[in-house]
């Protein structure tokens, strides 16, 4: 059961959006947000809106599959989109009841800011949708070169997190092996509140932590045998080269943020 | 054989650090020495704390000894300069796949070693796939390491250490967690590894079947190597390696049981073939 869950979310493929060298698709992400937020009016937001819908038809990725992602922050949106309602109060009242009242200001504010949402989560789930965790540490680690001169190695950060995804679905599998011993002693799990049954994850936590400590030291010493010692003249065999479709994608953002900052000023602004 | 040494052991002894400053453990080697030769097949025989595991360490230069010395091809392994050409040298594979896996893609994880010795990308590509190839592993180097069976994640470990391009393989209890699947698997890698590419193997085991298939076996007790020699030796001092709590090879067991019961098979038994063969010759001999 808990095996089941897929981390990182990478759908394998070779649509241009994949080809992407993943420090672009960092970069370029990273970009689409804030122009997610430039966007002042209804005619921009369709722009950013068009763009999105094109990338993930780009990337292959099945709709249904965006969908999925949107469902856990269904919530979210529903609240923001419920406090805009009833505390905007501009616009023409459309209905009122007492002092509680909604106004066209109100459904638009709610409108624009549930597409803009799930334009981020598009845009955002895109990069992990289609970049293999190793990829994206690996175009973090380049990324944060730069870093090196402040002293934060960036490096031991990319290092820490493969190995964190590394590990996560083989401590994921020791949670339920540990979880199957504990029930087989008599350890109840499932019933009373929500105390009661925190208190019965401390049987589990506290082998896992020790599992894990185990682990760590002799995944040390494995990295030791191999000749480990830090990111100094250390290679990688995957060299990262910018080709035709990473300068394109530059250009095209490039023209979209060109586009949103033309419609911000010819349109009036709603937000 | 030709006897180029490639690990001498000279009169080691070896202690843990204590819990307090400076102070020592009572020592788990005790003036040990040991010859291993380039291209041979050495199976380490030993109950649990005998310091099999300890010995490893300092082949490879994670440990050094309190006195004595340790020579890897000729590189004395309390010279600090020398540790990384010593671990160049002698790669180790451990019981637990799971805990050596470094990366998340099996290729990824096989390239870690050459990454960390600093060899050119192409280079290293090339190395990672013969790498995979020979241990049969090249189908799934796009795999996630999670996945794959117990057999496979050790295959993958065994070639993460030749693409290092190790003279010598020491292997510490690497079929301890596998089924008979994974076992042969690992154990045929194993052999190929020796006997094609000329690799030096060191194989700690607890199981008899697989010390019997080794060029020489060492038997260490206490810190210390009791018995070594070609396994027929070495198995022939049945009641030595029965009070140092070790057991001998099932066939072996076999023949003694029948000649208990006045059933005597001619020759030395040690595996199933052995028995086999010898069994008829016993028939035949009767008719
Ligand atoms: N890090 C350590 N600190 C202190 N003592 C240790 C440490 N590692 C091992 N020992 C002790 O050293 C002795 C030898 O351990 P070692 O792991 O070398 O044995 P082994 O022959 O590999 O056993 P096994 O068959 O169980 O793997 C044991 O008594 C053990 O308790
Ligand atoms: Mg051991």
């Amino acid at each position: 059961m808990i095996k089941d869950i897929t981390l990182g979310q990478y759908f394998p493929g070779n649509s241009p959006i994949h080809r992407l060298d993943p420090r672009s698709k960092l970069v370029l992400v990273f970009a689409l947000l804030i122009i997610i937020f430039l966007c002042q009016n209804f005619f921009s937001l369709a722009l950013i809106t068009v763009f999105s819908v094109v990338c993930v038809l780009l990337s292959r990725i099945p709709f249904k599959t965006m969908m999925k992602g949107l469902k856990t922050i269904v919530f979210v949106i529903l609240l923001t989109s419920i406090l805009q309602i009833f505390y905007n109060h501009e616009g023409t009242i459309l209905w009122q009841w007492h002092k509680i009242q909604i106004t066209t200001g109100g459904v638009s504010m709610a409108i624009f800011i549930t597409v803009r949402i799930i334009c981020l989560i598009f845009v955002s789930s895109l990069l992990t949708y289609t970049t293999s965790p190793t990829l994206l540490t690996d175009g973090i680690e380049r990324l944060l070169k730069p870093l090196k001169k402040i002293h934060i190695e960036p490096h031991t950060l990319a290092m820490m997190m493969t190995i964190a995804l590394r590990f996560i679905p083989t401590l994921i599998e020791e949670v339920d092996h540990i979880m199957a011993a504990q029930k087989a002693r008599g350890a109840d799990l499932e019933s009373g509140n929500l105390i009661k049954r925190a208190k019965a994850l401390i049987p589990i936590l506290i082998p896992l932590f020790v599992n894990s400590f185990r682990r760590a030291y002799d995944l040390a010493y494995a990295m030791e045998c191999r000749c480990y010692r830090g990111g100094d003249g250390r290679t990688r065999m995957r060299i990262m080269k910018l080709s035709g479709v990473d300068f394109a994608a530059y250009a095209v953002c490039a023209l979209l943020l060109a586009g949103v900052i033309v419609l911000n000023i010819c349109f009036e602004a709603v937000i | 054989m030709n006897k180029e040494i490639m690990i001498q052991i000279q009169n080691v002894t070896y202690a843990y650090e204590g819990d307090e400053e400076g102070s020592k453990l009572s020592p788990v080697l005790q003036n040990l020495s040991l010859d291993i030769y380039r291209g041979e097949f050495l199976a380490i025989l030993g109950h649990n704390g005998s310091g099999k595991s300890t010995l490893t360490r300092l082949c490879n230069a994670m440990a050094q000894p309190d006195s004595g010395k340790v020579y890897v091809d000729g590189m004395d392994t309390a010279d600090e300069k020398l540790e990384y050409d010593i671990r160049e040298k002698v790669g180790v594979v451990m019981q637990n796949p799971d805990n050596q896996i470094v990366a998340t893609i099996v290729e990824e994880d096989v390239a870690f070693g050459p990454e960390n010795l600093g060899v050119e990308p192409s280079e290293i590509r090339r190395r990672v796939d013969s790498a995979l190839r020979r241990v049969g592993m090249y189908e799934y180097r796009n795999h996630e390491p999670h996945k794959l069976s117990g057999g496979q994640k050790q295959r993958v470990a065994i070639a993460g250490v030749l693409a290092m391009q190790t003279e010598c393989i020491i292997l510490d209890e690497p079929t301890a967690m596998l089924d008979p699947q994974g076992r042969r698997e690992v154990m045929q890698t194993i052999h190929e590894l020796n006997r094609e590419m000329g690799i030096t193997v060191v194989l700690i085991t607890h199981f008899m079947e697989e010390a019997v298939q080794a060029d020489r076996v060492a038997v260490m007790d206490e810190g210390q190597i009791l018995l070594l020699g070609p396994p027929r030796e070495v198995f022939a001092h049945r009641q030595v390696l029965l009070d140092s709590g070790l057991d001998i090879p099932q066939s072996a067991k076999l023949a003694d049981r029948l000649q208990q019961l006045g059933i005597c098979l001619p020759g030395d038994i040690l595996t199933p073939d052995d028995f086999v063969s010898s069994f008829r010759a016993y028939r035949e001999g009767k008719r």
